[in-house]
C-alpha cells in the first residue's frame, strides 16, 4: 500500500492553492476579505473595517459591500469545488474565479460593526452552468444577516 | 436660481460623501430628481475582479446599484429620510469595459407605506447595459 502523503505536505498544497484563487483578485484586497479552510470546508470572512461602512450614523454595513463579500464568498467556493480534484492530483496555477450570471441578495438585518462571515455551498454545479447559495452572519451562526444565491458560468476547462 | 432638482442633487452629494464605503470607492452623484438618481464611479486598478481582462468586480457594481437605488428611494416625494435594502437582484449582462466610468441609473417606480420598489440599470461609456437590478427597499416615515 502507498505511504499516505505527510500532512504538512497536503496542509501546504491546499493552502497554497486556495491564496493563489483569491490573491489575484484586487478587489478582495480591497475589501479586506480573508479565507479560513478546514479540509474542504471554507469560511469566508469580512474583517470589520471603517471603510465597510453605509451608514455612518448606526455604523452598519453598507449593502453593496455585504453583497460583494457573498458574491466573492460564492465564487470563491465554486473555484473551490470545481479545482479541488485537480488540486489534490498535483495541479497548480488554477486561477480562475466563475463569472457571475445573476446574483440575488436577500438582507434580513443591518450587518453592524463587526467582523462577518460566510459559507457556501454549491447546489448545482453542471458543464456551463452552477447555482451557489451563500449564508452569511456575525455574532450568531444561527442569526443570518444576509443570505444570497447566485448562478455562475462554469470557467472553462483546459483539457 | 437653482432649480429644485440642483438642490436636490446638492444634499444628495452631501449624503453620499458622508457613507464612508461610498466615499471608498469614489461614487459621484451626477442627477436627483424625484424618484431618481444617477451616480458613477471611475475604474480603478483596485476594484478590478478579473486580473486577466482587468474587469472590475461585480462587486463593485453591485455597491453603485445601490447606492443609487437608495438614493432613488430617499429621493421619492412620498419618502422622508432613510432606508435600507431589503432584498437586491443583479443581473450582469456583459463585463464592464476596463478603464471605463460606470454609470448606474435608478428609478424608483412605487412606493407603499412600508417599501419602495426600484429597478436600475448600469452601463459603463457605452450606451450597452452592463448590469441591470431590481430590488424592495424600506420606507421610513411616509408623508
Amino acid at each position: 500500500m502507498k505511504k499516505p502523503e505527510p500532512v504538512q505536505v497536503i496542509k501546504q498544497r491546499r493552502d497554497a492553492a486556495l491564496a493563489a484563487l483569491a490573491a489575484e483578485v484586487p478587489y478582495i484586497r480591497f475589501l479586506g476579505v480573508e479565507i479560513e479552510r478546514r479540509g474542504d470546508e471554507l469560511t469566508t470572512i469580512l474583517p470589520y473595517s471603517e471603510h465597510l461602512v453605509g451608514n455612518p450614523i448606526l455604523q452598519a454595513l453598507h449593502g453593496g459591500a455585504v453583497g460583494a463579500f457573498l458574491e466573492i464568498a460564492a465564487q470563491i467556493e465554486l473555484a473551490w469545488s470545481i479545482y479541488w480534484p485537480q488540486m489534490e492530483a498535483g495541479a497548480t496555477g488554477l486561477k480562475t474565479i466563475p463569472k457571475t450570471i445573476d446574483f440575488t441578495v436577500d438582507y434580513l438585518r443591518a450587518g453592524l460593526p463587526r467582523d462577518a462571515y460566510a459559507r457556501a455551498v454549491v447546489n448545482r454545479s453542471g458543464r456551463r452552468y452552477a447555482s451557489v447559495h451563500v449564508e452569511a452572519w456575525q455574532d450568531n451562526r444561527q442569526r443570518l444577516f444576509a443570505q444570497a444565491t447566485g448562478h455562475f458560468l462554469m470557467p472553462a476547462q483546459n483539457e | 436660481m437653482a432649480t429644485a432638482n440642483d438642490n436636490k442633487t446638492a444634499i444628495a452629494k452631501q449624503f453620499i460623501a458622508a457613507i464612508p464605503h461610498s466615499k471608498a470607492l469614489g461614487m459621484k452623484v451626477d442627477l436627483v430628481e424625484a424618484g431618481r438618481a444617477e451616480l458613477s464611479l471611475d475604474y480603478d486598478p483596485r476594484f478590478v475582479g478579473d486580473p486577466e481582462s482587468g474587469v472590475l468586480h461585480g462587486g463593485v457594481v453591485t455597491a453603485l446599484l445601490d447606492t443609487a437605488m437608495g438614493t432613488a428611494v430617499v429621493n421619492h416625494p412620498q419618502s422622508n429620510g432613510g432606508t435600507a435594502t431589503i432584498d437586491l437582484r443583479i443581473d450582469y449582462m456583459r463585463p464592464a469595459t476596463p478603464q471605463q466610468t460606470i454609470t448606474a441609473k435608478a428609478e424608483c417606480y412605487r412606493v407603499t407605506r412600508s417599501v419602495a420598489f426600484v429597478r436600475a440599470t448600469a452601463y459603463d461609456e457605452s450606451d450597452d447595459p452592463v448590469a441591470s437590478a431590481t430590488g424592495a427597499f424600506t420606507v421610513e416615515g411616509v408623508k
